[in-house]
């Protein structure tokens, strides 16, 4: 599914420049669910947004389900991204003047999808995360519970290959965190791959495989028992 | 393209962006609204203005001059300085023939007489005339005909008056054509009546009759009063009244550098200097128009590069979830486009209830300052075909500008 192999990559500050991460070597298999862990600095951000073709190696290759992803122009990078991955963000970022559905149907528009279908679809994925009552509303009208599934469903909407999420319940208290959890376990269990950035280590103990980085190399990468997020809510 | 813009999404989005910021967004709207007002509001009183002057010059061939003779200031082959110079019939045949882009020489006379018809009667300038008269000094003939060739060879005894004569010497709702009126106690026949134009050279109540007849009448022999000489449109009318003099002076003994012998009135050049101050004010208002109007434009574009910047998350966002940077970009223009436009239709608009505020104010009655004051509808499809011009490049500054930032980065914006 996804290939990584000694990945660098370094930003430059002033004259010298700063080594995030310093030859990554990761591979995913389809319906994985991998936390990415890491101290503040780590590089698992940049790791994460590597891998959601928001950022650029300097080093290395990456392939995404046998597709090598190097020397993206912005414009492919774009359609790669819309047709591969979904995001999930710490901050929602729902666009705020557009209701749930119309966020949900985003990435459908880009597709160039019709307008019916799109919001056919969009429809479909709120059902999904059990919001089709909150259709028509608009995301300060929502809960912060509730605005990260209506971001979910848009993630979904697409249907990408994989899911990125970067700090999915970071803003989120631990009773709607789990929430949150159980409901990507469900995709999980669905057979959706799975990738998330936490540095929480009860959520990082929701997934089936722990990649710890730091200082810009996997420290550790192993399988763990996954603990299911209903026994808490 | 074309598919895009009929496209509803594109549009939702464009209300959505706008509805979300309405002040600032309709703030952003008045200065272009302002310029394009001022550009339809000063051109179309300039045209009114024109065409009011043109009515007043309308009825007159404007590429003429008139020359009389005076007395010399200069002694010349024999004949002492004073002399009085007399033109003659002859005078003006050989101006017409041998001075450059002449269209035609008509000469006058005049002669104020008596004229009664029954227990009326009053005092009125006698024009000797030809036909030709018609054709550089337009009447509006409201009765009957000018003068024709027919009265000219026969020396008829026919009379042409203005409505002003047919005040004073006829009742109200008498016929005037066929009526006999006495100069100089002869009898002429009126065979037309005319409305005086607006601009008057000379007295308002006039009568013309044919130049022979006034010539035989007043024992006038070959002398003219004065000549109107009329030029090509493509001739600098300037030069014609130079060559004309010279000739004049030529042909009458006259010392070449006698500036006095003639008197002459050059109407070209007076019409010359209204169109001049019009062609002026008509780039004034451009200037002032689309000045204004760039200033307008460039508010919008700074207002959409403050919105960008505010949007750059949201941006952000919508480029992790597929928006090519084109997609994005052509979405700003079409917001720049569709504000500038908006702006400008709403300026074409209120310019047009100006002009039609101008037209109620001063544009009524006979002797209105302004006349019909309008903008063509070119005119009016170029202001917009630059507003578009204009709002597509001022669009395209912000476009970059949200492009140019990497999606990670915008993301990062709080």
């Amino acid at each position: 599914m996804l290939n990584i192999s000694q990945l660098h990559k370094s930003y430059p500050i002033g004259d010298s420049s700063l080594h995030v991460l310093k030859g990554i070597d990761l591979s995913v298999q389809e319906g994985e669910m991998v936390a990415i862990m890491g101290s503040s600095g780590s590089g698992k951000s940049t790791l994460l947004n590597i891998i959601g073709m928001l950022d650029e190696a300097d080093e290395g290759d990456y392939i995404l389900d046998g597709l090598p992803i190097k020397d993206l122009t912005e414009k492919k990078a774009a359609v790669y991204r819309n047709k591969f991955l979904g995001f999930i963000f710490q901050s929602f970022n729902l666009i705020n003047y557009k209701n749930a559905l119309e966020n949900v149907a985003l990435p459908l528009y880009y597709q160039g999808m019709k307008r019916k279908q799109r919001q056919e679809l969009a429809m479909f994925h709120l059902e999904k995360v059990g919001l089709a009552d909150w259709a028509q509303h608009l995301p300060k009208e929502l809960s912060g519970g509730q605005n990260q599934r209506v971001a979910i469903a848009r993630a979904l909407a697409a249907n990408p290959k994989l899911l990125l999420a970067d700090e999915p319940t970071g803003a989120l208290d631990t009773k709607t965190s789990y929430e949150i959890m159980e409901f990507i376990q469900q995709l999980n269990d669905e057979g959706k791959t799975i990738l998330m950035v936490t540095h929480e280590e009860d959520i990082a103990n929701m997934c089936k495989r722990i990649v710890r980085l730091r200082d810009g190399v996997i420290m550790e990468d192993k399988k763990v028992e996954q603990v299911r997020a209903e026994q808490y809510v | 393209m074309f598919k895009f813009l009929f496209d509803r999404d594109t549009w939702q989005e464009v209300y959505d962006s706008f509805s979300k910021n309405k002040l600032r967004s309709i703030l952003t709207m008045v200065g272009v609204w302002w310029g394009i007002l001022l550009l339809i509001g000063l051109l179309g009183s300039a045209r009114g203005l024109e065409n009011s002057f043109n009515r007043l010059f309308g009825s007159f061939a404007t590429n003429s001059v008139f020359v009389w003779g005076e007395n010399t200031s200069k002694p010349f082959k024999g004949f002492q300085e004073g002399k009085q110079v007399k033109l003659t019939l002859s005078d003006a045949k050989k101006v017409e023939e041998n001075v450059e882009g002449i269209e035609f020489v008509v000469p006058r006379s005049v002669n104020q007489a008596q004229v009664v018809r029954k227990f009326l009667s009053g005092n009125f300038g006698i024009y000797g005339d030809y036909p030709l008269l018609d054709q550089v000094q337009k009447k509006k003939l409201v009765h009957g005909r000018f003068i024709n060739q027919n009265d000219i060879d026969d020396n008829k005894k026919v009379a042409v008056i203005s409505d002003e004569i047919y005040k004073q010497l006829f009742e109200k709702g008498e016929k005037p054509i066929g009526e006999y009126i006495q100069i100089n106690s002869i009898s002429f026949k009126v065979i037309g009546m005319f409305e005086n134009g607006n601009v008057n050279m000379g007295p308002s109540a006039d009568i013309h009759i044919p130049f022979t007849t006034f010539q035989q009448i007043y024992n006038r022999g070959d002398q003219i009063g004065w000549m109107m000489i009329t030029g090509k449109p493509e001739y600098d009318i300037k030069q014609i009244e130079n060559d004309a003099k010279l000739l004049l002076k030529n042909l009458n003994s006259i010392h070449p550098k006698d500036k006095r012998a003639f008197g002459s009135f050059n109407l070209g050049k007076e019409f010359a200097k209204v169109t001049g101050f019009l062609i002026g004010m008509q780039f004034l208002t451009w200037f002032v128009g689309i000045a204004t109007l760039i200033a307008g434009v460039f508010a919008i574009g700074n207002i959409l590069l403050i919105t960008v910047k505010e949007r750059t998350k949201e941006i952000g966002v919508r480029r992790a979830l597929g928006a090519t940077p084109f997609e994005i970009k052509r979405q700003i223009v079409v917001e720049a486009v569709f504000l500038t436009l908006v702006a400008g239709l709403f300026g074409i608009i209120s310019g047009g209830w100006i002009l039609i505020g101008l037209d109620a104010a001063f544009g009524q009655g006979d002797d209105a300052a302004i006349v019909n004051a309008s903008v063509s509808i070119a005119v009016v499809f170029i202001a917009l075909v630059i507003l578009v011009i204009l709002g597509t490049l001022i669009g395209l500054i912000p476009a970059f500008k949200a492009t140019s930032i990497k999606p990670i980065e915008a993301l990062r914006e709080e």
